[in-house]
């Protein structure tokens, strides 16, 4: 297919991704909406009201508890959904054989690649955004750097949509591809500074917390909104390339093999 | 539709070759060659390699050796031109159950790069050209097996291909559907596409089909023309109607008569033995002969042969 060909059929992927979040809305967009509402009450309002300043902005002023952990809430609700969403319409499409319809066309693997992707960074820009409306509930909410909230955003979707994608590649029943957000992704973004400040960690735990990656983005991202990071952005933008370049090899090595896909 | 130029065979397989991962031999070095426009029927019983070589021909499997070439283009080094060649109706329903006819066409089309102006005119054509546009925005999973299946093929109509591959498409579809179907295929063949079929209804494939492959235990085990594979068939057997079969049967020596009922009588005959001697021979024992027609579907016939020797010689 040429160039044009090929745009149409990113498009005709990512189309249908969205057409299917928004028709199953209330497994999609509402869940997110509902489980950090209560993040916000629970941590956000009854715990950190009683932390107070967490740490203080580039001014000097403090920033309370709620304002810290928003942009670790907003970004650990883009990497769920960006990760579940891949690996739900993938695997769907594989385990109802509807997959068969794009295999079976002359798309090559990299547009079947981005439409997923695609799909997977639009819903997590979705419930990102949902998130930030029900935390300006909660907290104001800057906008200190826009490029870096932005960037953040998008690296840490395609990194999760693309690990949803080897997920759902490798997966041969619905349990497959509940396990690794359940014992991995769930525990990691817990544990990748969501709800304290790394810094603060005495060691090991502090230099062992360094290994996690969404660590880098959960600070990256709350740089972009609130001017405060526990590392380096450098190593933050780093890490995430590196994972993109990395993740998007393997996985169209994966299709163009035909793993998971073809017998 | 795609272009290519017309002497080039429509399909060319050569030397495939299919072991599967749990050490199964699907295929043992299938060759076999479909001319453009042609009406091919490919054969076999349940396990002959059938679905794996149309696997193997719409890249859904992947083969351990030999080639494919859809017009001229190498399904493992050109499969992008290749599968845009390509129409393919699979034996299994493979549509998202949530999703409506119309989305699942115009979709389908968007994947072999067709804008969705484009797509939703063909999608609109080939939904009635096969009785469906009424139910385009039901879905799909409320839609009835026969609808499910002339879904398949107008989603395959999509790329407009030039070799349309059905898999048993008329599998469980009743009677009055299933003509609907031969009639759209047959005007679709003669429109140029060329089409292959696979289908456990043989009658349909001797109907339809003017070039025969029959494989079984992943071999090729004859490969011909329909006339000159039913001109195989020396034996055949007439059903007759008649006014009263109660009466003696008469005797001839290269035919065997069996009464069936009070009215109905079997004759096998050698294919060259006349019929005019039999119905003399009737007439005069005092028998009426209402109507007759042939007893089994005569490539059935061929085909259980066929593959009964191959279990033979094996």
């Amino acid at each position: 297919m040429n160039a044009q060909g090929n745009l149409v059929a990113l498009g005709t992927i990512a189309r249908r991704e969205i057409v299917r979040i928004l028709r199953i809305w209330a497994q999609t967009l509402l869940p997110p909406a509902v489980t950090m509402t209560l993040y916000f009450i629970i941590f956000g309002n009854l715990i950190g009201s009683r932390i107070g300043t967490i740490a203080t902005d580039n001014s000097g002023a403090g920033i309370s508890y709620v304002e810290y952990i928003a942009p670790g809430l907003i970004m650990m609700a883009v990497i769920q959904n960006a990760y579940g969403n891949i690996t739900s319409s993938f695997f769907g499409a594989k385990f109802q054989r509807f997959v068969e319809e794009m295999l079976v066309s002359p798309m090559p693997s990299w547009t079947i690649l981005a439409g997923y992707v695609a799909g997977a960074v639009l819903r997590g820009f979705m419930v990102g955004l949902i998130v930030l409306a029900i935390s300006l509930f909660f907290t104001k909410i800057h906008l200190y750097h826009p490029i870096i909230t932005l960037t953040t955003f998008l690296l840490a979707a395609v990194i999760f949509a693309l690990l949803g994608f080897v997920n759902a590649i490798y997966a041969r029943k619905f349990d497959d591809i509940a396990i690794i957000p359940t014992f991995v992704l769930t525990p990691l973004t817990y544990l990748g500074g969501v709800f304290y400040n790394v810094a603060q960690l005495p060691s090991p735990w502090k230099e062992i917390s360094h290994l996690n990656p969404i660590l880098y983005m959960v600070n990256a991202f709350r740089y972009g909104l609130l001017g405060v990071s526990d590392i380096d952005l450098t190593w933050a933008y780093l890490i995430m390339l590196a994972f993109v370049v990395v993740l998007a090899t393997y996985c169209l090595s994966l299709l163009s093999r035909g793993v998971g896909l073809r017998s | 539709m795609s272009n290519a130029p017309a002497s080039v065979p429509a399909l060319e397989v050569a030397g495939l070759r299919k072991t599967y991962a749990t050490g199964v031999e699907a295929l043992k070095g299938i060759s076999l060659t479909v001319q453009a426009g042609d009406f091919y029927a490919l054969l076999g019983p349940n396990g002959a390699g059938k679905s794996t070589l149309i696997g193997i021909i719409s890249s859904l499997v992947n083969p351990s050796s030999g080639d494919v070439r859809v017009f001229g283009h190498s399904v493992r080094t050109d499969r992008g031109q290749a599968m845009q060649m390509i129409g393919l109706v699979p034996q299994e329903i493979n549509f998202n159950l949530f999703e409506t006819p119309l989305d699942i066409c115009i979709n389908q089309a968007g994947f072999y790069g067709i804008e969705r102006g484009v797509a939703r005119e063909r999608a609109e054509r080939y939904l009635k050209e096969l009785a469906l546009w009424d139910k385009s925005r039901a879905v799909t999973r409320t839609l009835s097996g026969g609808m499910k299946r002339r879904l398949m093929i107008a989603r395959a109509m999509m790329n407009e291909p030039r070799l349309l591959i059905l898999d048993e498409p008329t599998a469980g579809v009743d009677i009055e559907i299933r003509r609907s179907m031969w009639k759209f295929i047959e005007s679709i063949n003669a429109a140029g596409t060329t089409v292959i079929l696979t289908t456990h209804y043989l009658e349909e494939a001797e109907q339809l089909c003017r070039n025969i492959t029959i494989i079984d235990h992943g071999r090729v085990i004859e490969n011909t023309s329909m006339r000159k594979l039913l001109a195989k068939l020396d034996v055949e057997t007439f059903v007759f109607d008649v006014a009263d079969a109660n009466g003696e049967l008469p005797q001839l020596s290269d035919v065997r008569l069996a009464r069936v009922d009070d009215h109905t009588i079997e004759a096998e005959m050698s294919r060259a033995h006349d019929l005019n001697s039999l119905f003399a021979a009737l007439s005069a024992r005092g028998i009426t002969v209402r109507s007759m027609r042939n007893k089994a579907n005569r490539l059935e016939e061929l085909f259980v042969r066929l593959v009964d020797a191959g279990k033979a010689a094996a």
